[in-house]
């Protein structure tokens, strides 16, 4: 059964890029603790054998051909950007994995 | 940042076993992105091929390319691997700017091709099998541009620029099994595969393959072991190497690194590693605060792919001769040597000089040209043969040129100069510089009347019957005509002069 | 001109037709009833007056020249829940995250809206990114329940739910993930339809969950519903789980079943949807139901599904799984909220504090279920063993067509409850999709018709009818003859029961 500390959802705060306040991490906590050990009755199924259903409708092999269609124009997909600049999405200095 | 220390290759040798894993990117060329319709045009106006799709706007949804499936397999069975008869996309999940939805759609561990080999040949003839441990369909991000700082490297910068003309692009990534007791050509063995690799993607035409432009790119896993050991050692990731001469240095330079800190009782930080150009070195990228954890899952916005057979064999059939069998019948049919063969692979000039025996140059002069001349023309620019701006066709005109008489050699590397030079088309080129030969008599009989008169006693000679006189009138004329005349017609126009 | 409110979509696009109204005077009707109610409902959060009225106009002009009318519900008014995208008019999905977004593309089903001459008016409240049961995790306040204002109209389609039972509109568009058209439909007295997963193309739906998300309609008769529903669904290219076959007869089935013959029609009650937990009026009303349908000549029988009871806990798995990835794009790089952009800050923490700052609790309470659910060391046990449980709940289905036409229970436990009461308390909130969440896990269709009244409390009762994969035209069928023979019983249609709102 699970148990879930503060460390626990601080670290999926973290991963789910949430900046969580010290208030939420204590709600959560007991929240997500709730809510983890009831669903966690899934497990009570005896499903060894069964398969996993990942789509409700067994569909396979659909394709696009490779045509090209129209897409937006750079305004277009810039008008919704928080900052551009020269054409580009402006963002924040990213902390990349190069040094 | 302070230069590692490294241990001397040999010593690493007599020490040491490595083992790489190399990890080969290649975007496809399709028309359009992997899931959706935007062009996949390089160098175009910033995010000029994007939709709501490729930008990841919600409420978008994802359909795969036919063709990009089509040529992911085909890449798997000219690998000789095992096609799924059913397989998924998965989303890797990690946050960064350049991607689009914060999750890349890819392949799992349900990869539509896996378990192949691929023979490559290394510069001395020895064939080593490469493994294939797989070759996934997945799509590129997009390309970040960071402002400020020093010298728009991502550290220090003040801000970044996005542009998502990349993202999406189809790319297929080929995952080879460990490649083990290469000893001292592992090195060798890693760039020789990329080569080979990239030989046979060219030869399906499913990519650009140029490793300059992004289209084809490495990263490569190396790890040693201790002489006797049987566990592998730990292994770091080298990314950013951009260049096959760079994939045989950046292993090369691991192999030493690693080896510093083995013997000195270090152990190895598994880790990312950056490719530097300029010094031939490996960095550590940026420590994360937490280890990744990807959180794959089956794409729910896409249903399963089931090749059936019957398509699987019909893309098979649509196989091309592979680049090994082609060098098997190119050499029978040049009638090359083991050693001139070797060059011409060597020297990347396969294709180059096949195109050019095409165009109607002959073989040998097709080869002459591109395994010498050109060879060391793209090496003075380091540049790759192909990338030199010339085409076969053009070396073939230049070669009929001369066959015909119209060009001396020497004229004809001045023409080969003024293609690459941008000046045109050799004919152009043999018009604005007036590089004809002069095959006007009449204007030959008045240079070499002219020479004659000049030297009164090398004339006599001749006309005595010492024919090898005549060499200095023939000079004097080259001269005269800078070289433009054709000498072997000189000489018999001198001969005729003074009989 | 207030009594156009009342009418029915079908009734509306006749007189329409036969010029007894223009497309122009119905558009302004509902707008005028938005203006003088929803202040008071709060069931739109975009109201698109201007565009709504020359849609209409356009639909004017091809009656006055004689031309065809581009569907059976040309003219007619719809809300557009906010969680499908249409070009210029902001798209908001309940969230502070996309703040100031208007998207630049049309949502398939938008499109077809607009090419079948429905007039859009607006955009409809909803529960943040559809995750909820009662609209309280709108970033716009919750909207109300015209049945009782201090009640929730459901979720997360509350908005599209008040707005019918408001007579704001005759139609709406409602997307149900684990419920979320049907039990908005149950509580406001309206229908409420879930097609066959991949029945309405989900381009341009923002997806919560996308295995399980399905747009469909929401109307106030099983008729209405049905030519809705032909007007949205179909094949997609755009989408690829959109299932390439024609749209299934719904309208034929619901003009067949009105006629009021169920003879020969088997009808299975869920054993596991009964009992405690459900409120007595719920269960009254269902028994009344039952009744009903035996008079219409259908044989009902008790079907056991035993796999339903993990319904939920699989639901409250795979769901936000699926919504913790789908939601990672909203990160203020591209669109919508940024917050914290002072330049000391790098990307990776503009992203958190403006995924902090944008999303609700609700929601981000799901993200970290999700990803907590994905880890490795957890994926087998949690999303893995949830997918499994997903397979057996579609064999229970499988298994229980064999021997029914239909499947039917309440379409939820309780009546709407009070604004606040579960506020606090998640997993009572979860409960609200109890009954629901079957078809959602299985894609099969399944629908909300109102059933009656609860006894102790006065409000509407739901029940639910669940048919196989495209087998609509069953569920149709039985809804509308039930719908029938409810209204003879009670003179006249249960929604004109609603009270008087406060203009």
């Amino acid at each position: 059964m699970p148990n879930i500390s503060r460390d626990e959802v601080a670290h999926l705060a973290r991963l789910a890029r949430l900046a969580v306040t010290e208030d939420e991490l204590d709600t959560f906590a007991g929240q997500l603790d709730v809510i983890l050990q009831s669903v966690a009755r899934v497990g009570e199924v005896a499903a060894e054998d069964i398969p996993p259903t990942s789509h409700a409708v067994p569909l396979t092999n659909v394709f696009r051909e490779d045509l090209v269609r129209p897409g937006l124009t750079q305004q277009q997909a810039l008008a919704g950007a928080p900052a551009a600049e020269d054409g580009r999405f402006r963002v924040p200095r990213i902390l990349g994995e190069e040094a | 940042m302070t230069a590692a220390t490294v241990l001397d290759y040999d010593e690493v040798i007599e020490r040491f076993d490595p083992v790489l894993g190399l990890e080969v990117h290649v975007e496809l060329n399709t028309h359009t992105k992997m899931f959706c319709g935007c062009p996949t045009t390089f160098g175009a106006e910033p995010n000029t091929q994007v939709c709501p799709t490729c930008l990841g706007l919600p409420g978008s949804l994802p359909v795969v390319n036919r063709v990009a499936v089509e040529s992911a397999m085909r890449i798997g069975l000219a690998l000789n691997c095992e096609i799924a008869p059913w397989c998924r996309f998965a989303r890797k999940n990690y946050f960064y700017p350049d991607m689009p939805k914060n999750f890349q759609t890819s392949q799992y561990d349900e990869p539509i091709a896996f378990n192949g080999s691929l023979d490559v040949t290394l510069e001395d003839g020895t064939v080593v099998t490469v493994a294939i441990e797989r070759a996934h369909m997945e799509e590129d991000t997009g390309k970040s541009l960071h402002v400020g700082g020093a010298t728009g490297r991502i550290h220090g910068a003040d801000h970044s620029l996005l542009d998502y003309n990349r993202a999406g692009v189809p790319l297929i990534e080929i995952v080879t099994k460990p490649i083990e007791g290469m000893g001292e050509r592992a090195p060798e063995v890693a760039r020789a595969y990329v080569s080979t690799l990239r030989d046979l993607l060219r030869a399906l035409d499913v990519s650009d393959v140029r490793m300059d432009q992004g289209s084809l790119r490495c990263d490569a896993n190396v790890s040693l072991m201790s002489k006797g050991a049987t566990e592998f050692g730990t292994r770091t990731e080298t990314k950013n190497v951009n260049s096959l001469r760079s994939v045989e240095r950046a292993v090369r330079y691991e192999m030493t690194r690693q080896a510093a800190i083995l013997v000195e009782g270090g152990s190895i930080l598994q880790e990312t590693r950056h490719f530097q150009e300029a010094t031939g070195t490996t960095s550590a990228g940026r420590r994360k605060e937490t280890s990744e954890d990807y959180r794959y899952f089956p794409e729910p916005d896409l249903v399963p792919i089931a090749p059936p057979a019957e398509w699987v064999e019909q893309l098979r059939a649509t196989l091309p001769e592979m680049p090994s069998e082609r060098r098997k019948r190119i050499q029978a049919d040049w009638q090359l040597t083991d050693l001139e063969l070797r060059d011409l692979v060597n020297a990347g000039a396969v294709d180059l000089v096949a195109a050019t025996v095409d165009a109607g140059a002959s073989p040998a002069e097709a080869r002459a040209w591109w395994v010498s001349y050109l060879s060391q023309e793209a090496n003075s620019r380091g540049l790759e043969l192909a990338a030199l701006p010339i085409t076969p066709p053009q070396v073939a005109r230049v070669s009929a040129l001369v066959a015909e008489g119209k060009l001396t050699n020497k004229l004809a590397r001045e023409v080969i100069d003024g293609v690459l030079a941008g000046e045109g088309e050799p004919d152009e080129v043999v018009e604005k510089r007036g590089l004809a030969v002069v095959s006007d008599d009449s204007a030959l009989y008045a240079a070499i009347d002219e020479a004659l008169a000049a030297q009164p006693d090398v004339a006599d000679k001749i006309r005595g019957g010492k024919v090898a006189a005549a060499g200095a009138i023939v000079g004097a004329v080259m001269k005269t005509t800078k070289g433009q005349a054709d000498a072997k017609r000189v000489r018999e126009l001198i001969l005729e002069r003074c009989t | 001109m207030s009594d156009l409110t009342r009418l029915t979509a079908a009734e509306l696009a006749d007189k329409i037709q036969k010029k007894d109204v223009s497309a122009v005077e119905v558009a302004q009707a509902h707008l005028d009833r938005i203006a003088a109610v929803d202040k008071t409902v709060n069931a739109f959060l975009y109201v698109d007056t201007e565009r709504a009225l020359s849609a209409a106009r356009a639909v004017d002009e091809d009656v006055a020249a004689g031309r065809e009318p581009a569907s059976p519900l040309a003219g007619v008014p719809l809300a557009l829940k906010d969680v499908f995208v249409m070009e210029g008019a902001p798209t908001t999905c309940g969230s502070k995250i996309l703040e100031g977004w208007s998207p630049p593309y049309d949502a398939t089903v938008t499109r077809k809206l607009l090419e079948a001459g429905v007039v859009i008016l607006g955009k409809t409240n909803m529960d943040e990114f559809a995750m909820g049961s009662s609209t309280e995790n709108s970033a716009f306040g919750p909207s109300r329940n015209p049945w009782d204002l201090d009640r929730i109209p459901g979720g997360s389609g509350g908005g599209s739910s008040a707005s019918l039972a408001a007579f704001e509109a005759p139609l709406a568009i409602g997307t149900d993930t684990g419920g979320s058209i049907r039990q908005p439909g149950s509580v406001t007295g309206t229908v409420g339809v879930k097609p066959t997963y991949g029945g309405v193309s989900r381009y341009g739906l923002v997806a919560f969950s996308s295995s399980l998300d399905q747009g469909g309609p929401c109307a106030r008769t099983v008729l209405d519903a049905a030519l809705l529903h032909e007007v949205i669904g179909g094949h997609d290219p755009l989408d690829s789980t959109s299932i390439d076959a024609p749209v299934p007869p719904v309208v034929a089935a619901a003009r067949d079943g009105a006629r009021g013959d169920l003879s020969g029609m088997r009808i299975g009650i869920v054993t596991e949807f009964q009992g405690d937990g459900y409120q007595a009026g719920v269960t009254a009303a269902f028994v009344q139901a039952v009744e009903t349908l035996k008079g219409l000549g259908a044989e009902v029988v008790e079907v056991s599904c035993p796999h339903f009871d993990y319904a939920l806990p699989a639901y409250y798995l795979i769901a936000p799984s699926e919504a913790s990835s789908n939601l990672a794009r909203f990160d203020a790089m591209r669109y919508g909220l940024r917050t914290g952009d002072d330049s000391a800050n790098s990307a990776e923490q503009v992203m958190a504090l403006t995924r902090e700052a944008g999303f609700g609790a609700e929601v981000k309470r799901r993200i970290m279920i999700g990803t907590y659910a994905l880890s490795s060391g957890y994926y087998d046990a949690y999303y893995g063993q949830a997918q499994k449980v997903r397979t057996l709940i579609t064999q229970d289905f499988e298994k229980a067509f064999e021997s029914v036409d239909v499947l039917i229970s309440p379409t939820t436990p309780t009546t709407a409850f009070r604004i606040g009461e579960r506020a606090d308390d998640p997993m009572a909130m979860y409960l609200a999709d109890l009954c629901t969440i079957p078809a959602n896990l299985a894609g099969t269709p399944a629908m909300s018709v109102p059933a009656g009244l609860s006894d102790e409390d006065g409000l509407p009762v739901g029940l639910q009818v669940m048919a196989p994969a495209l087998a609509e035209p069953r569920m149709y069928k039985v809804a509308a003859a039930f719908e029938a023979a409810r209204d003879a019983a009670s003179g006249g249609a249960l929604i004109h029961r609603v009270p008087e709102l406060e203009a």
